[in-house]
């Protein structure tokens, strides 16, 4: 970590150039060095602050842009009156400049054409791309029906594709942060609580007495809030327990860390259950009011003893009953968090139940210092006509899996596969901001789907790997050149926050908000579109909630009162979830009569053959999935991942530190690019640990382009959970090759 | 006036907040740095302590650096902030030689640069970059010669130490641990 502080890797654009003639100006100030002069000539020239909200992450911080009358962007600051960041954003957020600066972006819009006889793309006009892009989605909806135009998305641009698509005809969407992210527990909270758990999570960090996570490593995920509160637990006081193989930067601020083997988590669960409920520490008036199924718990957890769980952990039963007994003593102020990457095993929406009984048994939902009731404002809909009804969409698409709130991205993936008894055929992909090579596992399959497209259009501000398949890539500016949604998300309190542009959008980029209006309009869906700039229509929804856009302007964030009621239950009070009965249920009919354990239970999970390592993968607080890893400020702070390897494992191989290798999974899988060793105690001797993230394969990535390795690459087995259909990633093994497979090839 | 810095290690995430906000506060050129993160483990699997901190420039009482240069372009300001005016800077190195924590490069315009505690900021009665943006809350400045400072406070009711205390050059950023 860190950066070389002797290395010139690329001097800033930021310009040097006319500063000499400022000093001299600034030593009548009474300052005496340059540098100083030059940063205070930067504060004096009242630098322009124009509200934002972040788009590096989905945490959607609110921000102030300070930029020159020349248009320079010189640094990005957090809005004080945030509740997504209290005024201090993440390094993502302040190196999110470089989001703008990046030369390697995309610049103008791109048609693939046969050049010579070989595949290229040609720059073109914008009206050219969009007139095809429009002729094609015409094509689509005649030949098969609107249904068959497939949308990927993430972030901002997706829900004005979202409108463009409902609007055409089509439903069928889906995005990755459901089925490879956080879908196993929105459907696990849902079915124990009635409610998901939702982004920001409304976990009462700031106020807890006991923080449980489980593989959750806040701190290396930079989730904003989350990071500051468990600051302000520490604080407090408050004791962490963590569970994870890797003494993760959250593991080594813990009292309690306990190293269990990968995929047995579940186990320790259960035997944190059947100590709480034993021993009688559970929240008896809590759980009485307010849960249904405590006796056939009670009876289901019997069997799950610490000493039981003591052989499929390795965690010690006294230590198991000592954690058990603080996180109760602590309660309801104690937080089995949910965690938000929680696609692993396959079990993990089981997983996700059996933390949210934990929860339950503890009384900590709708509690201080455990779960707060979190409310937001919703954003009048711009009016527009009643959108058409498709046929069939992302529910259809992913049928086989009852309990799916969202749309299946591997399902939607593998309805694009030309089949006789495919129903639901994806015939074209539109993609906006979300590079799936990095993001889909079982690459094989991600592949043959885009090889059977008739059809696929990119949208992305960086040329990712992705744009490498499309037929026409369109150039996205940056959020820091655009106006977009109003950001309203769930919280303590509800809260707005504006997006307006600081500075021109540059090279030939334009906003999606733009780029889904003129295929509209192309579309002939003019009466969805009724604005010339998105402005209006923010200024329109601002109206309408009470404030301006010439006031939100000047604030950036604006807060609301709570209307729904206190943020906790109150001593006694009468409550009634979401749920099917009503209550909180620890056991779940809704599971049962589709088949499915009605109360979790382990299930045991490959493990790796000899000579093979389980591959671990997590995140570094200085970049977002793989989509950061060129951008010029963060790219100084981490270039490349490293292969963490336990001294044991290390010994044996003979691995020095630094030492590059490449890694081939179970399947024969071989890394593209070598990965740098790092030896280290903080890894168990079963496993291997990557950041996600690097490995770009694309050359015109110029700082990541085979730099780090891939886990997504490597990733070819995948553990579909069968209740909400997401993609189980950590059954991949992988052997480590310290000669370089591709020897006779150039990599 | 005695400025300082306490940086509190277990709340520290090392996510390098501090680092990318110096450099867009202080235009300093991608590539370079003058804070950065230090992470040391110690132990063997489980039993492990880890200790992540952000560095930089010591502001020291005894600063080598000051001793050594040969044109006075390292000198120390009130409150005891270690500055270098590069106008008098001859780049000859001997500064980056002398100090003990590394915590000053050759700028690429040929001066040498390092950590000012942001004082164009304190001059303004802020905060330095680093500090105002962690999102850890993890670091504290404050003048040291006031004893209810909230650093003169965290000094006096937590267990702290500074890095190579045996250079001898009475460091100015303290790390609670």
């Amino acid at each position: 970590m860190g950066t070389s502080r002797r290395k010139f890797i690329k001097i800033s654009a930021l310009g040097f150039g006319g500063v000499a003639v400022a000093a001299s100006s600034m030593e009548s100030l009474g300052i005496n060095s340059y540098l100083e002069g030059l940063a205070l000539e930067n504060s004096l020239e009242k630098l322009r602050q124009t509200a934002t909200y972040c788009e590096v992450c989905f945490w959607k911080c609110a921000g102030w842009v300070h930029s020159d009358s020349k248009g320079t962007i010189h640094k990005i600051i957090g809005n004080d009156i945030d509740p997504h960041c209290n005024g201090r954003l993440c390094p993502r957020g302040t190196g999110g400049v470089g989001m703008y600066s990046d030369n390697d972006r995309l610049k103008k819009p791109l048609v693939r054409k046969v050049v010579n006889g070989e595949e290229t793309f040609v720059e073109t006009s914008w009206d050219e791309a969009l007139t095809l892009i429009a002729t094609k989605m015409k094509g689509i909806k005649e030949k098969y029906g609107a249904e068959s135009m497939g949308l990927l998305k993430h972030g901002s641009p997706g829900s004005h594709f979202e409108h463009l698509f409902k609007a055409y005809g089509s439903d069928s969407i889906a995005e990755p942060a459901y089925a490879q992210c956080r879908g196993p527990r929105e459907a696990g909270f849902a079915l124990t609580f009635g409610s998901w758990v939702g982004s920001p999570e409304p976990t009462d960090i700031r106020d807890t007495k006991c923080l449980v996570l489980i593989g959750s490593h806040i701190g290396e995920n930079m989730h904003n809030t989350q990071v500051q509160e468990m600051s302000d637990a520490i604080d407090n006081g408050a004791t962490i327990i963590a569970v994870d193989p890797r003494l993760s930067t959250a593991a080594s601020k813990s009292q309690h860390w306990l190293a269990i083997k990968p995929s047995t988590d579940i186990a320790l669960l259960l035997a944190w259950m059947n100590v709480i409920i034993n021993e009688g520490l559970y929240d008896k008036d809590y759980v009485e009011k307010y849960t249904l199924g405590f006796e056939e718990l009670k009876d289901h957890v019997q069997q799950y003893t610490p000493e039981w769980a003591y052989g499929v952990t390795t965690i010690k039963p006294e230590e198991i009953r000592k954690t058990a007994r603080i996180m109760a003593a602590a309660a309801p102020s104690t937080i089995i968090h949910p965690g938000r990457h929680v696609t692993w095993y396959g079990d993990d929406t089981q997983r996700a139940r059996a933390m949210a009984i934990l929860n339950g048994l503890l009384g900590s939902w709708g509690r201080r210092g455990g779960f707060y009731f979190k409310e937001k404002i919703s954003i009048p809909k711009f009016p527009h006509p009643p959108y058409p009804t498709p046929k069939w969409g992302w529910k259809e698409i992913g049928e086989k899996y009852p309990f799916a709130e969202m749309g299946i991205t591997n399902e939607l993936i593998k309805a694009s596969l030309p089949s006789a008894d495919n129903v639901h055929p994806i015939k074209a992909w539109l993609v906006a901001g979300t590079n799936l090579n990095n993001s889909i596992p079982n690459k094989k399959l991600l592949e043959e789907a885009i090889d059977a497209l008739e059809f696929m259009v990119v949208v992305d501000t960086m040329p990712m790997e992705i744009t490498g398949y499309a037929d026409v890539v369109l150039p996205e500016c940056t959020y820091l050149e655009r106006y977009d949604g109003i950001r309203s998300a769930t919280n303590r309190e509800p809260s707005i926050a504006l997006r307006m542009p600081a500075v021109e959008p540059r090279f030939n980029s334009k906003p999606a908000w733009w780029i889904a209006k003129q295929l509209g309009e192309k579309l002939g869906l003019h009466d969805y579109f009724k604005y010339e700039d998105y402005k209006e229509v923010i200024a329109w929804q601002l109206e309408q909630m009470g404030t301006s856009l010439e006031e939100m302007e000047k604030i950036g964030v604006k807060k609301f009162p709570r209307t729904s009621g206190p943020m906790y239950l109150q001593e006694g009070q009468d409550y009634e979830f979401y749920t099917s009965s009503g209550k909180i249920e620890f056991y779940s009919e809704d599971l049962e009569s589709q088949g499915f354990d009605p109360m979790p239970k382990y299930t045991k999970h490959p493990e790796p053959a000899p000579g093979y390592y389980r591959l671990n993968y997590g995140r570094s607080p200085m970049h977002t999935f793989s989509r950061t890893v060129n951008n010029p400020n963060l790219n100084d702070l981490k270039s490349e991942n490293d292969l963490w390897v336990n001294p044991r494992v290390a010994r044996i191989l003979d691995l020095k530190k630094g030492q590059y290798v490449w890694l081939e999974n179970q399947d024969g899988v071989q890394s593209s690019f070598p990965i740098r060793v790092r030896v280290t105690e903080r890894i168990r001797w079963d496993s291997v640990y990557m950041v996600h993230g690097f490995g770009h394969n694309n050359k015109k990535l110029g700082r990541a382009h085979g730099k780090g390795a891939s886990d997504t690459q490597l990733i070819s087995q995948v553990a579909i959970d069968p209740i909400m259909g997401g993609t189980g990633m950590r059954g991949n093994f992988v052997k480590i090759l310290k000669e370089n497979p591709f020897k006779t090839v150039e990599v | 006036m005695r400025y300082a810095m306490v940086i509190d290690t277990k709340k520290c995430v090392g996510c390098s907040d501090c680092v990318v906000a110096c450099q867009t506060e202080n235009n300093v050129p991608i590539g370079y740095c003058r804070d950065w993160i230090t992470e040391r483990v110690e132990g063997a699997y489980p039993n492990l302590e880890l200790e992540l901190r952000s560095e930089r420039c010591n502001h020291c009482e005894n600063a080598p650096c000051v001793r050594c240069c040969p044109t006075g372009a390292s000198h120390i300001i009130d409150g005891g902030i270690v500055l270098v005016t590069p106008d008098e800077c001859i780049g000859c190195g001997a500064c980056i030689e002398s100090c003990p924590y590394d915590a000053r490069y050759q700028h690429p315009e040929g001066y040498v640069d390092k950590c000012t505690f942001c004082h164009h900021r304190l001059e303004k009665g802020q905060l330095p970059a680093c500090v105002s943006v962690c999102p850890t809350k993890c670091m504290y400045f404050g003048d040291l010669d006031n004893p209810n400072s909230e650093v003169s406070q965290l000094l006096k009711e937590r267990k702290h130490k500074t890095l190579a205390p045996e250079a001898g050059t009475k460091p100015q950023v303290y790390y609670l641990i």
